[in-house]
Protein backbone atom coordinates (compact mmCIF):
# COMPACT_ATOMS: atom_id res chain seq x y z
CA UNK A 1 0.00 0.00 0.00
CA UNK A 2 0.89 3.66 -0.66
CA UNK A 3 -0.32 6.72 1.66
CA UNK A 4 -1.01 9.06 -1.58
CA UNK A 5 -4.37 10.91 -2.59
CA UNK A 6 -6.22 8.69 -5.39
CA UNK A 7 -5.19 7.93 -8.56
CA UNK A 8 -6.64 10.68 -11.14
CA UNK A 9 -5.77 13.28 -8.70
CA UNK A 10 -3.08 14.42 -10.79
CA UNK A 11 -4.11 13.82 -13.91
CA UNK A 12 -7.55 15.08 -16.00
CA UNK A 13 -7.42 11.66 -18.38
CA UNK A 14 -10.15 9.48 -17.50
CA UNK A 15 -9.48 6.10 -15.93
CA UNK A 16 -10.49 4.23 -19.16
CA UNK A 17 -8.43 6.48 -21.63
CA UNK A 18 -5.10 6.06 -19.25
CA UNK A 19 -5.70 1.76 -19.40
CA UNK A 20 -6.89 2.08 -23.43
CA UNK A 21 -3.72 4.01 -23.67
CA UNK A 22 -2.56 3.54 -27.42
CA UNK A 23 -4.33 0.09 -27.26
CA UNK A 24 -2.90 -3.06 -28.03
CA UNK A 25 0.45 -4.46 -29.43
CA UNK A 26 -1.17 -7.50 -31.21
CA UNK A 27 2.15 -8.97 -29.99
CA UNK A 28 3.55 -11.47 -27.28
CA UNK A 29 2.13 -14.51 -28.21
CA UNK A 30 5.44 -14.96 -30.85
CA UNK A 31 7.17 -14.85 -28.48
CA UNK A 32 5.42 -16.67 -25.45
CA UNK A 33 5.32 -19.53 -28.47
CA UNK A 34 8.68 -19.44 -29.22
CA UNK A 35 9.91 -19.79 -25.74
CA UNK A 36 7.95 -22.55 -25.01
CA UNK A 37 9.46 -24.17 -28.33
CA UNK A 38 12.95 -23.87 -27.58
CA UNK A 39 12.19 -25.25 -23.71
CA UNK A 40 10.96 -28.33 -25.47
CA UNK A 41 13.93 -28.30 -27.97
CA UNK A 42 16.50 -28.24 -24.90
CA UNK A 43 14.75 -30.66 -22.94
CA UNK A 44 15.30 -33.11 -26.09
CA UNK A 45 18.78 -31.58 -26.82
CA UNK A 46 20.16 -31.26 -23.28
CA UNK A 47 21.24 -35.22 -23.22
CA UNK A 48 23.12 -35.89 -26.83
CA UNK A 49 24.45 -32.13 -25.45
CA UNK A 50 26.11 -33.21 -22.62
CA UNK A 51 27.22 -36.70 -23.97
CA UNK A 52 29.12 -34.79 -26.40
CA UNK A 53 30.47 -32.42 -23.91
CA UNK A 54 31.65 -35.78 -21.48
CA UNK A 55 33.37 -37.35 -25.34
CA UNK A 56 35.14 -33.43 -25.27
CA UNK A 57 36.50 -33.33 -21.75
CA UNK A 58 40.32 -33.39 -21.90
CA UNK A 59 40.85 -33.66 -25.58
CA UNK A 60 43.06 -31.06 -26.95
CA UNK A 61 42.31 -28.83 -29.94
CA UNK A 62 42.66 -31.64 -32.86
CA UNK A 63 40.71 -34.41 -30.99
CA UNK A 64 37.52 -31.97 -30.72
CA UNK A 65 38.10 -30.96 -33.83
CA UNK A 66 37.96 -34.69 -35.16
CA UNK A 67 34.96 -35.32 -33.20
CA UNK A 68 32.59 -31.85 -34.23
CA UNK A 69 33.90 -32.92 -38.00
CA UNK A 70 31.03 -35.83 -37.15
CA UNK A 71 27.73 -33.68 -39.02
CA UNK A 72 25.65 -35.29 -36.69
CA UNK A 73 27.34 -33.81 -33.99
CA UNK A 74 28.08 -30.52 -34.79
CA UNK A 75 24.56 -29.94 -35.90
CA UNK A 76 23.62 -30.94 -32.03
CA UNK A 77 25.92 -28.29 -30.58
CA UNK A 78 24.25 -25.94 -33.35
CA UNK A 79 20.86 -26.27 -32.49
CA UNK A 80 21.25 -26.44 -28.65
CA UNK A 81 23.16 -22.91 -29.25
CA UNK A 82 20.28 -21.56 -31.48
CA UNK A 83 17.51 -22.92 -28.79
CA UNK A 84 19.08 -21.55 -25.88
CA UNK A 85 20.60 -18.29 -26.87
CA UNK A 86 16.54 -17.97 -28.19
CA UNK A 87 15.37 -18.86 -25.20
CA UNK A 88 17.75 -16.47 -22.79
CA UNK A 89 16.85 -13.58 -25.09
CA UNK A 90 13.51 -13.75 -24.61
CA UNK A 91 13.65 -14.35 -21.16
CA UNK A 92 15.37 -11.30 -20.38
CA UNK A 93 13.73 -9.16 -22.42
CA UNK A 94 10.68 -10.64 -20.10
CA UNK A 95 12.77 -9.58 -17.11
CA UNK A 96 13.85 -6.19 -18.62
CA UNK A 97 10.15 -5.04 -19.30
CA UNK A 98 8.94 -6.43 -16.25
CA UNK A 99 11.58 -4.25 -13.97
CA UNK A 100 12.80 -1.36 -16.29
CA UNK A 101 10.07 1.02 -16.26
CA UNK A 102 12.85 4.35 -17.60
CA UNK A 103 11.64 4.58 -21.23
CA UNK A 104 14.74 5.12 -22.33
CA UNK A 105 16.31 3.19 -19.59
CA UNK A 106 14.48 0.38 -20.95
CA UNK A 107 14.74 0.42 -24.69
CA UNK A 108 18.51 1.04 -24.56
CA UNK A 109 18.51 -2.26 -21.99
CA UNK A 110 16.84 -4.42 -25.09
CA UNK A 111 18.95 -3.14 -27.65
CA UNK A 112 21.67 -4.42 -26.02
CA UNK A 113 20.06 -7.79 -25.04
CA UNK A 114 19.53 -8.24 -29.07
CA UNK A 115 23.02 -7.04 -29.72
CA UNK A 116 24.81 -9.39 -26.82
CA UNK A 117 22.03 -12.54 -27.83
CA UNK A 118 23.52 -12.16 -31.59
CA UNK A 119 27.21 -12.07 -30.96
CA UNK A 120 27.11 -14.69 -28.59
CA UNK A 121 25.12 -16.73 -30.95
CA UNK A 122 27.29 -15.78 -33.78
CA UNK A 123 30.44 -16.45 -31.76
CA UNK A 124 29.33 -19.92 -30.45
CA UNK A 125 28.47 -20.90 -34.15
CA UNK A 126 31.42 -19.94 -35.64
CA UNK A 127 33.48 -21.76 -33.25
CA UNK A 128 31.50 -24.58 -33.52
CA UNK A 129 31.54 -24.74 -37.63
CA UNK A 130 35.68 -23.71 -37.58
CA UNK A 131 36.25 -27.12 -35.71
CA UNK A 132 33.66 -28.79 -37.46
CA UNK A 133 36.02 -27.80 -40.82
CA UNK A 134 39.00 -28.42 -39.27
CA UNK A 135 40.40 -25.18 -40.31
CA UNK B 1 13.47 0.96 -12.28
CA UNK B 2 10.43 -0.52 -10.16
CA UNK B 3 10.76 0.97 -6.67
CA UNK B 4 11.25 -2.16 -4.12
CA UNK B 5 10.88 0.25 -0.93
CA UNK B 6 8.42 1.90 -0.21
CA UNK B 7 8.45 5.97 -0.56
CA UNK B 8 9.80 8.04 2.11
CA UNK B 9 5.87 9.76 3.37
CA UNK B 10 4.98 5.95 3.10
CA UNK B 11 6.89 4.42 5.36
CA UNK B 12 5.13 2.93 8.19
CA UNK B 13 5.85 3.85 12.17
CA UNK B 14 4.43 2.47 14.73
CA UNK B 15 1.23 3.75 16.30
CA UNK B 16 -1.12 4.21 19.12
CA UNK B 17 -1.40 1.53 21.73
CA UNK B 18 -5.28 2.10 22.46
CA UNK B 19 -5.82 0.31 26.05
CA UNK B 20 -7.49 -2.92 26.98
CA UNK B 21 -11.13 -2.65 27.78
CA UNK B 22 -11.34 -2.81 31.54
CA UNK B 23 -14.09 -5.16 31.79
CA UNK B 24 -13.39 -7.95 28.87
CA UNK B 25 -12.57 -11.56 30.07
CA UNK B 26 -11.02 -12.43 26.39
CA UNK B 27 -9.20 -10.18 24.25
CA UNK B 28 -7.75 -10.32 20.70
CA UNK B 29 -4.75 -7.34 19.92
CA UNK B 30 -5.77 -5.87 16.04
CA UNK B 31 -2.52 -4.62 14.60
CA UNK B 32 -4.27 -2.04 12.07
CA UNK B 33 -3.19 -0.01 9.16
CA UNK B 34 -3.75 3.76 9.63
CA UNK B 35 -3.34 6.75 7.14
CA UNK B 36 -5.14 10.18 7.54
CA UNK B 37 -5.00 12.18 4.19
CA UNK B 38 -5.74 15.15 5.88
CA UNK B 39 -2.95 15.42 8.70
CA UNK B 40 0.94 14.74 6.81
CA UNK B 41 2.19 12.22 9.01
CA UNK B 42 3.54 8.78 7.32
CA UNK B 43 1.14 5.54 7.98
CA UNK B 44 1.17 4.04 11.66
CA UNK B 45 -0.09 0.65 13.12
CA UNK B 46 -2.57 1.33 15.71
CA UNK B 47 -2.97 -1.85 18.53
CA UNK B 48 -6.20 -2.50 19.38
CA UNK B 49 -7.69 -5.01 21.98
CA UNK B 50 -11.18 -6.52 20.71
CA UNK B 51 -13.90 -7.90 23.61
CA UNK B 52 -14.30 -11.31 22.26
CA UNK B 53 -17.23 -11.78 24.02
CA UNK B 54 -18.74 -8.86 22.44
CA UNK B 55 -18.08 -9.34 18.73
CA UNK B 56 -19.08 -11.66 16.18
CA UNK B 57 -15.94 -14.46 15.19
CA UNK B 58 -14.62 -12.84 11.75
CA UNK B 59 -12.32 -10.39 11.01
CA UNK B 60 -15.05 -7.47 10.01
CA UNK B 61 -16.44 -8.10 13.16
CA UNK B 62 -13.54 -6.94 15.32
CA UNK B 63 -12.93 -4.24 12.83
CA UNK B 64 -16.35 -2.78 13.44
CA UNK B 65 -16.28 -3.54 17.19
CA UNK B 66 -13.24 -1.54 16.97
CA UNK B 67 -15.51 1.53 15.18
CA UNK B 68 -18.26 1.26 17.50
CA UNK B 69 -16.16 1.17 20.98
CA UNK B 70 -12.64 2.15 20.55
CA UNK B 71 -12.29 4.76 17.41
CA UNK B 72 -14.82 5.69 15.31
CA UNK B 73 -12.67 6.92 12.81
CA UNK B 74 -10.94 3.77 11.95
CA UNK B 75 -12.06 3.59 8.01
CA UNK B 76 -13.08 0.33 5.59
CA UNK B 77 -15.01 -0.67 3.47
CA UNK B 78 -17.91 -3.31 4.40
CA UNK B 79 -21.63 -4.09 3.20
CA UNK B 80 -22.76 -7.70 2.44
CA UNK B 81 -20.80 -9.02 5.28
CA UNK B 82 -21.02 -12.89 4.04
CA UNK B 83 -18.73 -12.86 0.97
CA UNK B 84 -20.79 -11.27 -1.89
CA UNK B 85 -19.90 -8.13 -2.15
CA UNK B 86 -16.46 -7.64 -2.07
CA UNK B 87 -15.86 -4.58 -0.50
CA UNK B 88 -13.84 -5.75 3.01
CA UNK B 89 -11.09 -7.15 0.60
CA UNK B 90 -7.78 -6.20 3.05
CA UNK B 91 -4.35 -8.12 3.59
CA UNK B 92 -5.19 -10.22 6.77
CA UNK B 93 -1.89 -11.38 8.27
CA UNK B 94 -0.42 -11.29 5.00
CA UNK B 95 -2.81 -12.73 2.61
CA UNK B 96 -5.40 -11.05 0.80
CA UNK B 97 -9.35 -11.94 1.55
CA UNK B 98 -12.28 -10.89 2.51
CA UNK B 99 -12.46 -10.06 6.53
CA UNK B 100 -16.29 -10.95 6.21
CA UNK B 101 -15.44 -14.93 5.87
CA UNK B 102 -11.69 -14.66 7.20
CA UNK B 103 -12.19 -16.22 10.72
CA UNK B 104 -10.33 -14.90 13.98
CA UNK B 105 -9.87 -18.62 15.26
CA UNK B 106 -8.04 -19.48 12.03
CA UNK B 107 -5.37 -16.50 12.13
CA UNK B 108 -2.33 -18.30 13.89
CA UNK B 109 -0.11 -16.34 16.31
CA UNK B 110 -1.63 -13.36 18.46
CA UNK B 111 -2.16 -10.38 17.10
CA UNK B 112 -4.50 -9.77 13.86
CA UNK B 113 -2.60 -7.74 11.43
CA UNK B 114 -4.77 -5.70 9.27
CA UNK B 115 -3.63 -3.34 6.42
CA UNK B 116 -5.15 -2.79 3.04
CA UNK B 117 -4.66 -4.72 -0.44
CA UNK B 118 -1.10 -4.18 -1.24
CA UNK B 119 0.77 -1.84 -4.08
CA UNK B 120 -2.68 0.18 -4.42
CA UNK B 121 -2.72 3.75 -3.11
CA UNK B 122 -4.53 4.38 0.18
CA UNK B 123 -7.28 6.52 0.59
CA UNK B 124 -8.01 6.44 4.21
CA UNK B 125 -7.36 3.33 6.59
CA UNK B 126 -7.81 0.25 5.44
CA UNK B 127 -9.67 1.82 1.51
CA UNK B 128 -7.56 1.59 -1.13
CA UNK B 129 -8.40 3.37 -4.48
CA UNK B 130 -9.13 0.43 -7.20
CA UNK B 131 -10.10 3.50 -9.88
CA UNK B 132 -7.40 2.09 -12.24
CA UNK B 133 -8.47 -1.86 -11.33
CA UNK B 134 -12.63 -0.56 -12.37
CA UNK B 135 -11.26 0.66 -15.45
CA UNK B 136 -9.35 -2.32 -16.11
CA UNK B 137 -12.56 -4.13 -15.81
CA UNK B 138 -14.27 -1.46 -17.94
CA UNK B 139 -11.67 -2.26 -20.23
CA UNK B 140 -12.59 -5.48 -21.32
CA UNK B 141 -15.87 -4.85 -21.91
CA UNK B 142 -17.75 -7.21 -19.82
CA UNK B 143 -21.35 -7.61 -21.74
CA UNK B 144 -22.57 -9.98 -24.50
CA UNK B 145 -22.05 -8.22 -27.96
CA UNK B 146 -23.43 -9.68 -30.74
CA UNK B 147 -23.88 -8.73 -34.23
CA UNK B 148 -26.71 -11.12 -35.29
CA UNK B 149 -30.20 -9.81 -34.52
CA UNK B 150 -31.48 -10.08 -30.74
CA UNK B 151 -33.76 -13.49 -30.97
CA UNK B 152 -37.66 -12.74 -29.87
CA UNK B 153 -36.99 -15.00 -26.77
CA UNK B 154 -33.49 -15.59 -25.94
CA UNK B 155 -29.71 -16.09 -26.50
CA UNK B 156 -30.12 -19.81 -26.58
CA UNK B 157 -27.03 -21.86 -25.13
CA UNK B 158 -26.47 -25.57 -24.22
CA UNK B 159 -25.48 -27.19 -21.18
CA UNK B 160 -22.36 -27.88 -22.19
CA UNK B 161 -21.70 -24.49 -22.94
CA UNK B 162 -23.18 -22.75 -20.07
CA UNK B 163 -21.12 -25.35 -18.03
CA UNK B 164 -18.09 -23.84 -19.26
CA UNK B 165 -18.81 -20.73 -17.69
CA UNK B 166 -18.42 -22.17 -14.44
CA UNK B 167 -15.84 -21.10 -12.07
CA UNK B 168 -15.27 -17.84 -14.49
CA UNK B 169 -18.66 -16.17 -13.83
CA UNK B 170 -18.45 -15.89 -9.73
CA UNK B 171 -15.76 -13.27 -9.38
CA UNK B 172 -17.00 -10.20 -7.33
CA UNK B 173 -14.31 -8.00 -8.06
CA UNK B 174 -12.79 -8.14 -4.61
CA UNK B 175 -9.63 -7.16 -6.05
CA UNK B 176 -7.55 -10.06 -3.48
CA UNK B 177 -6.02 -11.56 -6.71
CA UNK B 178 -4.82 -8.70 -8.88
CA UNK B 179 -3.03 -6.78 -5.69
CA UNK B 180 -1.41 -10.17 -4.77
CA UNK B 181 0.12 -10.26 -8.03
CA UNK B 182 3.87 -9.35 -8.38
CA UNK B 183 3.53 -8.57 -12.05
CA UNK B 184 0.79 -6.67 -11.36
CA UNK B 185 2.39 -4.46 -8.78
CA UNK B 186 5.06 -3.79 -11.24
CA UNK B 187 3.15 -3.04 -14.00
CA UNK B 188 -0.85 -2.12 -12.74
CA UNK B 189 -0.36 0.51 -15.37
CA UNK B 190 -0.12 -1.69 -18.16
CA UNK B 191 -0.69 -5.38 -17.02
CA UNK B 192 -4.97 -6.04 -16.49
CA UNK B 193 -4.46 -8.16 -13.94
CA UNK B 194 -5.59 -11.78 -13.02
CA UNK B 195 -9.10 -10.46 -12.34
CA UNK B 196 -10.20 -8.29 -15.54
CA UNK B 197 -8.40 -11.52 -17.31
CA UNK B 198 -10.84 -13.82 -15.85
CA UNK B 199 -13.53 -11.83 -16.52
CA UNK B 200 -12.38 -11.45 -20.41
CA UNK B 201 -11.81 -15.35 -20.23
CA UNK B 202 -15.75 -15.67 -19.31
CA UNK B 203 -17.08 -13.80 -22.13
CA UNK B 204 -14.75 -15.32 -24.33
CA UNK B 205 -15.42 -18.58 -23.31
CA UNK B 206 -19.53 -18.13 -23.44
CA UNK B 207 -20.86 -19.27 -26.61
CA UNK B 208 -23.31 -16.77 -27.09
CA UNK B 209 -20.35 -13.90 -27.22
CA UNK B 210 -19.91 -13.63 -31.22
CA UNK B 211 -16.64 -11.04 -30.07
CA UNK B 212 -14.34 -13.63 -29.23
CA UNK B 213 -11.49 -12.76 -31.93
CA UNK B 214 -12.17 -8.81 -30.85
CA UNK B 215 -11.82 -9.61 -27.21
CA UNK B 216 -8.39 -11.65 -27.94
CA UNK B 217 -6.65 -8.58 -30.43
CA UNK B 218 -7.27 -6.97 -27.25
CA UNK B 219 -5.36 -8.55 -25.10
CA UNK B 220 -2.74 -9.89 -27.28
CA UNK B 221 0.10 -7.83 -26.12
CA UNK B 222 3.20 -8.12 -24.19
CA UNK B 223 1.93 -6.14 -20.87
CA UNK B 224 -2.09 -6.27 -20.85
CA UNK B 225 -1.91 -10.39 -20.80
CA UNK B 226 1.66 -11.59 -21.05
CA UNK B 227 2.79 -9.86 -18.17
CA UNK B 228 1.07 -13.09 -16.23
CA UNK B 229 4.06 -15.24 -15.36
CA UNK B 230 2.11 -18.09 -13.81
CA UNK B 231 2.79 -17.21 -10.32
CA UNK B 232 -0.32 -18.50 -8.76
CA UNK B 233 -0.71 -15.83 -6.42
CA UNK B 234 -4.17 -14.84 -7.45
CA UNK B 235 -5.11 -18.23 -7.30
CA UNK B 236 -4.13 -18.46 -3.94
CA UNK B 237 -5.73 -15.63 -2.67
CA UNK B 238 -8.85 -16.25 -4.04
CA UNK B 239 -11.41 -15.96 -1.14
CA UNK B 240 -14.44 -17.70 -3.48
CA UNK B 241 -11.79 -20.61 -4.74
CA UNK B 242 -11.76 -19.36 -8.30
CA UNK B 243 -8.58 -19.71 -10.54
CA UNK B 244 -7.54 -16.81 -12.35
CA UNK B 245 -4.31 -18.48 -13.93
CA UNK B 246 -5.89 -20.99 -15.36
CA UNK B 247 -7.94 -18.73 -17.03
CA UNK B 248 -5.39 -16.63 -18.13
CA UNK B 249 -3.33 -20.16 -19.21
CA UNK B 250 -6.62 -20.89 -21.34
CA UNK B 251 -6.58 -17.40 -22.80
CA UNK B 252 -2.80 -17.90 -23.76
CA UNK B 253 -3.86 -21.19 -25.78
CA UNK B 254 -6.67 -19.37 -27.56
CA UNK B 255 -3.90 -16.98 -29.33
CA UNK B 256 -1.57 -19.96 -30.10
CA UNK B 257 -4.26 -21.99 -31.02
CA UNK B 258 -5.49 -19.05 -33.87
CA UNK B 259 -2.02 -18.47 -34.82
CA UNK B 260 0.09 -21.86 -35.05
Amino acid sequence: MTATPPSGAKSMRTPLGRVRNHGSAHSGTTDFWRQRLTSVAMILLIVPMVVVMMILLGRNQAGAAQILGSPPIAIIMLLFVVASIWHMKIGMQVIIEDYVHDGKLKLASIMANNFFSVTLALTAAYAIFKLSSGV
Amino acid sequence: MVKFALPRKSKVTEGKNWPKPESASETREFKVYRWNPDDDENPRVDTFHVDLNECGPRVLDGLIWIKDHIDPTLTFRRSCREGVCGSCAMNINGQNTLACTKSLHDISGDAVKVNPLPHQPVVKDLVPDLTNFYAQYASIEPWLKTTTSTPQKEWRQSREDREKLDGLYECILCACCSTACPSYWWNSDRFLGPAALLQAARWVTDSRDEAAGERLDYLEDPFRLYRCHTILNCTKACPKSLNPAEAIATLKLKLVERQV
